[in-house]
C-alpha cells in the first residue's frame, strides 16, 4: 500500500497524495508548487486548472495599441487568438475600465482576476495600461491584477508591473531562434523604427527572455503563452518550453494557432493549416516532461467575463454599467465570503489523498471521455453544453486533457419556445458536428441527452451517458471507467481474444 | 508638409503615441470615424526621426498617405500577402 506524500517537497515522478485537478498522477499539475506560489495560483482561473472551475476573471480592453505584427493577427479585429475574430471589443479608457470592474466585481462575487490583454500590447499603451492598474489597486484592493504581453516592451516596464503589486504575467513566446521567428513576425516597432524579418524577431526575442528572466529574478510568475503553428514552430516549441523553464517561468500554454481566411489574417490568407488536437495533445505532453502544462486555455476575448468556460461580456456594455449602483465596500465583504468558501471546499479537496483506483485490472488501457460540465459537475445538458471537456481515465487515475468547442445546436426554451427543435436541417448538421468533434472519445458525460443525439452518438461508437448527474466530474470519470473496466473491455487485445 | 490618415484606420492609437508633435486626434463623429493628422502640427518628423512615427507603426495598409495621396505603406508591405491573393479577398486598392 502506498503512503500519502504529505511533505512540501515535489512528489515522485508518479505523482503522490495531490486529490487536485490535473494534479493526481499526471506531471503536468501545480502539485509540485511551493505553498506561497500555490496560494497565489489557488483562486486564479488561468494558472490552477482547479480553479478554472468555481473562480471567474475578467479583462478590460483598454489597450488598443500594438507594436509588432503578428502573422495570426489582423488588426481590422482583434487579435484572432485572444478574441473571437470579427467581433470588434468595445475599447474602454481607464476610468470605463474601473467602472466595469467594480460593477462586475460585486455582481459576479466569484471573479478574482482582472486582466489586461489588449486588444494590442498592454505595454505598448503603457499609460492607459498603468492608469487601470494604479486606479484599481486604490479601489479594489482585492483583486488581483495581471497583464498579458508579446514582451517587447518589458524590460523597460518590470519595476512598474512590481510596483503595482501586478504578480501575474503572461509572455506570448512563440519562438527561441529568429529564423524561425522571422516566419511568425514580420515586423516590430523598436526605437523608432519599424524593422522587418530576421532583426526584427532577433530583438523580439531577446528583449521577451530579458523580460522574462527580470520578472522571476523579482518573483513575479510567469507563464508563457505558445502559438502552435503546425510546419512552422511545432517541433521547436520543445526547445522553447525547455528555455523558459530554465529562466524560471512556471507554467507553459500551448495554444493552437487560430488560421482562417475570412479573418484576413497572413496566416488565414495564405492557407497556413490549423494544428488537430491529436498535435496539440502530442505537443503538451512531449513538453509536460520539463514543464508544467496549462491545457484548459479558452483563448478568450480581450474583453471577457466570467468563467473561462463563458463570456458574460453581453450584460456589462458601458450602458449597462452607467445605470448600475455599485457600493463596493459591502461588495467586499460579500465577495471576501464567497471566495473563502470556494477556497476551504477546495483545500478539502486537497486534503483527501485520492487513492490509486484498485480494482482496475493492470495492463487496461486508456480511455477518453467527454464531459459536458459546469462548476467541476457533470451538470450540462448534452445540447446546451458549449464546450466538452475531455478526461482521459487509466488505471494510474483521471486526467484533464483539454476542451474542445461545441456549436449550440439547442437554444433549449428561450430560443424555441416550446421546445421544438428550430430548423431541422440546420440543428441535423450542427448535432453531426458536434459528434465530429468527440471523436476519439468512447462515453460523453452529461446531466441529460435527447433521443435523436442518443441514437446519433451510438451509431458513432460514443456511448452516451446521463446516469452521473450533478456528480463531480473525476468521481464520474473514474465511475464509468471501472464499470467498462468489469466488462473486460479494457485488457488487451490477444487476451479478450483468448477470453472470447 | 503633412501627412493624411485615410478610412483603413482602425483607431488602434498607436499613432497617437508616439507622434512627436501631438498632431494626432479624434475628431467628432460627423468630420471622420477615424484619427486625423492636424495639418498645422504635422512635420513628417522631419529633424526628429529618420521616418514618420506614424507610419512606422501603423499596423493598416493604405491608412497613412502623402500630400501626393502615396500609400507610404502600400498593399502587401506590412502583411508580406502577395498581391494576387489581396485582390483575391476584396483587400487591394489603388492609391487616390
Amino acid at each position: 500500500m502506498e503512503l500519502p506524500v504529505i511533505s512540501n517537497n515535489a512528489p515522485a515522478a508518479e505523482g503522490g497524495g495531490c486529490s487536485s485537478s490535473g494534479c493526481g498522477t499526471a506531471p503536468d499539475g501545480l502539485a509540485h508548487l511551493p505553498d506561497h506560489i500555490r496560494a497565489k495560483v489557488q483562486d486564479h482561473p488561468c494558472y490552477s486548472e482547479q480553479a478554472h472551475h468555481y473562480f471567474a476573471r475578467m479583462h478590460v480592453a483598454v489597450a488598443p495599441a500594438c507594436n509588432i505584427q503578428c502573422n495570426y493577427c489582423n488588426r481590422k479585429y482583434d487579435c484572432s487568438n485572444e478574441s473571437r475574430p470579427g467581433v470588434v471589443s468595445e475599447l474602454l479608457t481607464p476610468d470605463q475600465a474601473i467602472k466595469k470592474v467594480l460593477a462586475v466585481a460585486a455582481e459576479i462575487p466569484q471573479m478574482t482576476v482582472l486582466g489586461i490583454a489588449g486588444p494590442g500590447d498592454p505595454l505598448a499603451n503603457p499609460g492607459r495600461t498603468f492608469d487601470t492598474f494604479r486606479q484599481l489597486s486604490e479601489k479594489a484592493p482585492d483583486i488581483k491584477l495581471c497583464v498579458s504581453t508579446n514582451g517587447l516592451s518589458l524590460p523597460e516596464h518590470v519595476d512598474e508591473i512590481a510596483k503595482h503589486n501586478i504578480d501575474h504575467v503572461t509572455i506570448t513566446i512563440n519562438c527561441v531562434d529568429p529564423e524561425v521567428g522571422a516566419k511568425i513576425y514580420p515586423w516590430i516597432y523598436w526605437q523608432n523604427k519599424r524593422i522587418f524579418g530576421i532583426e526584427g524577431a532577433r530583438i523580439l526575442i531577446e528583449q521577451q527572455q530579458k523580460g522574462l528572466q527580470m520578472l522571476t529574478d523579482r518573483g513575479i510568475l510567469v507563464k508563457v503563452n505558445s502559438v502552435l503553428i503546425p510546419g512552422i514552430n511545432d517541433q521547436h516549441l520543445k526547445e522553447v518550453s525547455k528555455v523558459v523553464k530554465a529562466k524560471g517561468a512556471f507554467l507553459h500554454n500551448v495554444m493552437p494557432l487560430i488560421a482562417e481566411a475570412e479573418h484576413g489574417t497572413y496566416y488565414g490568407i495564405m492557407g497556413q493549416p490549423e494544428p488537430t488536437q491529436e498535435m496539440l495533445q502530442e505537443l503538451q505532453d512531449a513538453c509536460a516532461g520539463d514543464m508544467a502544462m496549462m491545457r484548459h486555455c479558452r483563448q478568450c476575448r480581450a474583453d471577457a467575463v466570467g468563467l473561462l468556460g463563458e463570456d458574460r461580456g453581453d450584460e456589462f456594455t458601458m450602458d449597462k454599467i452607467d445605470v448600475m449602483e455599485v457600493d463596493y465596500e459591502a461588495a467586499m465583504v460579500r465577495r471576501k465570503a464567497v471566495h473563502d468558501a470556494i477556497i476551504e471546499k477546495l483545500e478539502a479537496e486537497r486534503g483527501v489523498a485520492k487513492p490509486k483506483p484498485t480494482d482496475i485490472p493492470e495492463g487496461s488501457r486508456p480511455v477518453l471521455m467527454a464531459v459536458a460540465g459546469k462548476n467541476g459537475l457533470v451538470a450540462e445538458h448534452f445540447g446546451h453544453a458549449r464546450e466538452f471537456l475531455i478526461y482521459e481515465a487509466s488505471p494510474a487515475g483521471v486526467r484533464f486533457i483539454s476542451h474542445r468547442k461545441t456549436e449550440l445546436y439547442c437554444g433549449g426554451m428561450d430560443a424555441c419556445g416550446d421546445g421544438d427543435v428550430v430548423e431541422a436541417g440546420a440543428s441535423e448538421s450542427l448535432l453531426d458536428r458536434n459528434i465530429r468533434i468527440l471523436e476519439g472519445c468512447e462515453v460523453v458525460l452529461c446531466s441529460k441527452v435527447g433521443y435523436e443525439p442518443w441514437a446519433k452518438l451510438e451509431a458513432a461508437g460514443i456511448a452516451p451517458n446521463g446516469e452521473h448527474a450533478m456528480e463531480p466530474i473525476e468521481e464520474a470519470v473514474m465511475a464509468v471507467y471501472k464499470e467498462i473496466a468489469a466488462t473486460g473491455k479494457l485488457l488487451p487485445q490477444a487476451d479478450s481474444l483468448k477470453v472470447a | 508638409m503633412a501627412l493624411q490618415i485615410t478610412e483603413s484606420c482602425v483607431n488602434c492609437w498607436a499613432c497617437v503615441d508616439v507622434c512627436p508633435n501631438d498632431a494626432i486626434y479624434q475628431p467628432d463623429r460627423d468630420e471622420a470615424p477615424h484619427f486625423l493628422i492636424s495639418a498645422d502640427k504635422c512635420t513628417e518628423c522631419l529633424g526628429d526621426h529618420a521616418d514618420p512615427q506614424c507610419a512606422a507603426i501603423c499596423p493598416i495598409e493604405m491608412a497613412i498617405v502623402n500630400e501626393l495621396g502615396e500609400f507610404l505603406n502600400p498593399p502587401g508591405s506590412l502583411t508580406g500577402i502577395p498581391i494576387e491573393k489581396l485582390k483575391e479577398f476584396g483587400l487591394w486598392r489603388e492609391a487616390a
